[in-house]
């Protein structure tokens, strides 16, 4: 995974610092909570929400079982197309590939739409290795770039940041990339995104070469996928003439119509809106319109790894969307850097070790980063477990470490941390004595990822009943 | 390499899910649309959904339509337009506007001095408040509907407005680039203020020519 990321520490650790920062606890406060509500709202406007959620579940998991054949259909209809599949195991050898790839165009500037996908092989860093300088050209991206920072949420990576924060941010560092923020620069968002416009306009029509990652891939007709708000993602796959996409393996679909379903879950669970402001769809080239070179690079990185355990592949569902951090109490407190991965909350707490592996300290801390109070599950538009997910990972971590192993130590650093604190142990326990027979015997604390694996299975429906009646 | 890695890759998914249970494709007992499919209910939806991301949104008859997009370029005080190549001459009538085809084509350098753009759309969603455009002849590349500041679109109402999202797809091509519209180009990545017009169009209005089948 990125550079960036190396040396971090371990999930309690970087969650005590969290929880002590007083304006980022109340950003992130203000932040999961409006978006939570409002999600909810939108939510409830769709009568057969959980009929798309089951279905959106069956659709990545047929997709899961059988990807490989999805994945030849989908090489075959990008070729097909004019694009060209190039596909790559690991991050080196992803990052090799996009750099070789812009290097054959002659440049050293690049755009980039927002991707999980390129930070987590810290393709910004390889290129900067190669001489090439990738530009980040999403509002929030462009902060955390601005800044030498790293995301700390999936939807709005610079949450952590007040617009106090920005202002200096502009005025002092954009002149280093390009055009400098407006003399006179105050506060106000409006100025803030029109110091953004300004900055970034400039890329877009000189740019040449476009990196994105996608929201999905169609291995019937292959087509890609893009759902963004800004028009930056607009800008960056269309005026440039070449484009490369780095997408991760399990974003693929079977056929065109598997999209009416994400279409409907995804802007609903993410921005809490009816449809995101733009959606890109393109199927290889098109002559006369947008770029002239299409890559496409499937990206494994891990998750062949994370597809080979039985419970573990239903993480390979996600669509990115972000609902269940904003439920997350855990997240709420500790705030996204402190699960030191590009993939925060309770998705990044299942996902991550599995990508990861568990042998370092933060990665076999993180399924312990969690009170297991179920309320990811209930949002996550493809129905993913989280909690059983998170049982299962502490029980290969039992397995691996025997006592006075650090990643043991580790591991019951973060279950005590979620015990010493209040806020985040209060809601543990009334969601604990409303939901009788579905949490665990003991709550996670020292000694009971001994007993976790023999935890009787969680039945859903009277957490069911209790979000019903306390979301708001 | 590549060869190599997607041998590998491939082998490896197939070991990671050799045993596993066979998933059969989705059952989809999901609604088809959640609205009435009357048309002029559905109208007045796309109005009201579209409004709620703040686009602005007229409603006019074919006799009115270049009196309207003359007064609306007027009150963005628009002095260019670029107009692709199908859009009938007579929605301009009304107004003196310089006026751009996109030959040559046109580069984005200078599409960026250009005030605004009118298009017609492929069809609109009343649900999602979406108009969805295909690159069709009234329509033009991507690239004119998104660097001018103001994007005029006009809808054929009813005949291109669908209720829902699983009623568009089947009537779009894959194969030409689609690009769908809700609103303008929006952030809320400062405090979570939404803020319209960072990259893309910064106003759209869209403006529902009824009565045309
Ligand atoms: S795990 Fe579910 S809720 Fe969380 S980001 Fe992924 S899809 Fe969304």
């Amino acid at each position: 995974m990125s550079a960036a990321f190396l040396g971090m520490p371990p999930f309690p650790r970087a969650a005590e610092e969290a929880v002590h920062n007083t304006t980022l606890r109340a950003n992130l406060r203000h932040a999961t909570h409006t978006i939570r509500a409002k999600r909810a709202k939108a939510v409830a406007e769709l009568s057969d929400w959980e009929q798309l959620r089951e279905a959106g579940r069956q659709i990545k998991d047929h997709t899961l079982r059988h990807l490989d054949r999805y994945l030849i259909q989908l090489e075959a209809a990008v070729t097909e197309a004019g694009g060209t599949v190039h596909w790559a195991a690991d991050a080196t050898e992803a990052n090799r590939i996009v750099a070789d790839l812009v290097k054959a165009t002659g440049e050293t500037e690049v755009v980039k739409v927002k991707s999980m996908a390129t930070q987590e092989i810290g393709l910004n860093e390889a290129l900067a290795a190669e001489g090439i300088t990738a530009y980040e050209t999403d509002l929030a991206e462009l902060i955390v770039q601005l800044g030498d920072d790293r995301p700390s949420h999936i939807l709005v990576p610079a949450i952590h940041r007040n617009r106090a924060e920005i202002r200096s941010l502009f005025a002092d560092e954009m002149g280093k990339w390009g055009r400098a923020a407006p003399h006179g620069l105050t506060d106000s968002p409006a100025d803030l995104a029109e110091a953004a416009r300004l900055h970034l306009r400039e890329k877009f029509l000189r740019a040449r070469v476009g990196i994105s990652g996608a929201n999905f891939m169609v291995a019937e007709t292959g087509t890609l996928v893009v759902v963004e708000s800004e028009g930056n993602g607009r800008m960056c796959l269309t005026l440039p003439r070449t484009l490369i996409s780095v997408v991760g393996i399990e974003k693929t679909v079977p056929t065109w119509r598997d999209l009416e379903v994400f279409l409907q879950t995804l802007p609903r669970s993410s921005t809490a809106e009816r449809m995101n402001p733009y959606t890109s769809l393109w199927t290889g080239t098109t002559d006369d319109d947008g770029p002239r070179d299409f890559h496409l690079i499937l990206l494994d990185n891990g998750r062949t790894d994370v597809l080979a355990d039985e419970v573990g592949r239903q993480a390979l569902r996600c669509i990115r969307c972000s609902a269940c951090l904003n439920v997350c109490p855990v997240y709420e407190r500790a705030g996204g850097h402190a699960y030191g991965s590009v993939y925060p909350g309770p998705i990044g707490a299942i996902l991550t070790p599995q990508l990861r592996g568990t042998g370092s300290a933060i990665d076999a801390s993180l399924p312990y980063a969690s009170t297991l109070c179920g309320a990811c599950y209930e949002v996550c538009p493809v129905a993913i477990d989280i909690p059983d997910v998170l049982l299962h990972l502490r029980g290969r971590i039992a397995e691996q470490g025997g006592p006075g192993h650090r990643v043991e130590r580790a591991a019951l650093a973060a279950s005590g941390w979620v015990l010493r604190h209040p806020t985040v142990l209060a809601a543990t326990e009334k969601l604990a004595a409303a939901t009788r027979g579905m949490h665990p015997r003991r709550p996670p604390g020292s000694g009971a990822w001994t007993t976790s694996r023999e935890l009787p299975d969680v039945p859903t429906q009277s957490f069911r009943d209790w979000w019903q009646e306390n979301r708001r | 390499m590549t060869d190599t890695s997607r041998e590998r890759i491939l082998s490896r998914i197939r070991a990671a899910v050799d045993r596993a249970q066979d998933v059969p494709p989705p059952e989809r007992d999901y609604l088809i649309t959640h609205t009435s499919d009357d048309p002029i209910q559905n109208a007045e939806l796309l109005q009201r959904n579209l409004s709620d991301y703040r686009a602005v949104v007229h409603r006019v008859t074919p006799t009115g339509l270049p009196g309207l997009i003359a007064e609306r370029l007027a009150a963005h005080r628009a002095r260019s337009i670029v107009v692709p190549d199908a859009v009938p001459d007579s929605w301009l009538s009304a107004c003196a506007i310089a006026r751009h085809r996109d030959e040559g084509p046109l580069t984005p350098a200078v599409l960026d001095t250009v005030d605004a753009v009118l298009t017609g759309c492929a069809l609109a969603i009343a649900e999602t408040g979406t108009i969805v455009l295909d690159g069709g002849p009234d329509q033009g590349r991507r690239a004119l509907t998104l660097i001018p500041d103001l994007h005029i679109c006009v809808v054929r109402a009813p005949a291109q407005i669908v209720s829902s999202v699983p009623q568009a797809l089947p009537l779009l091509s894959p194969s030409a680039p689609l690009t769908w519209i809700s609103g303008p180009s929006a952030t809320s990545d400062i405090e979570l203020d939404r803020v319209e017009g960072v990259h893309g169009p910064r106003r759209l209005e869209v403006i529902l020519l009824d009565g045309v089948a």
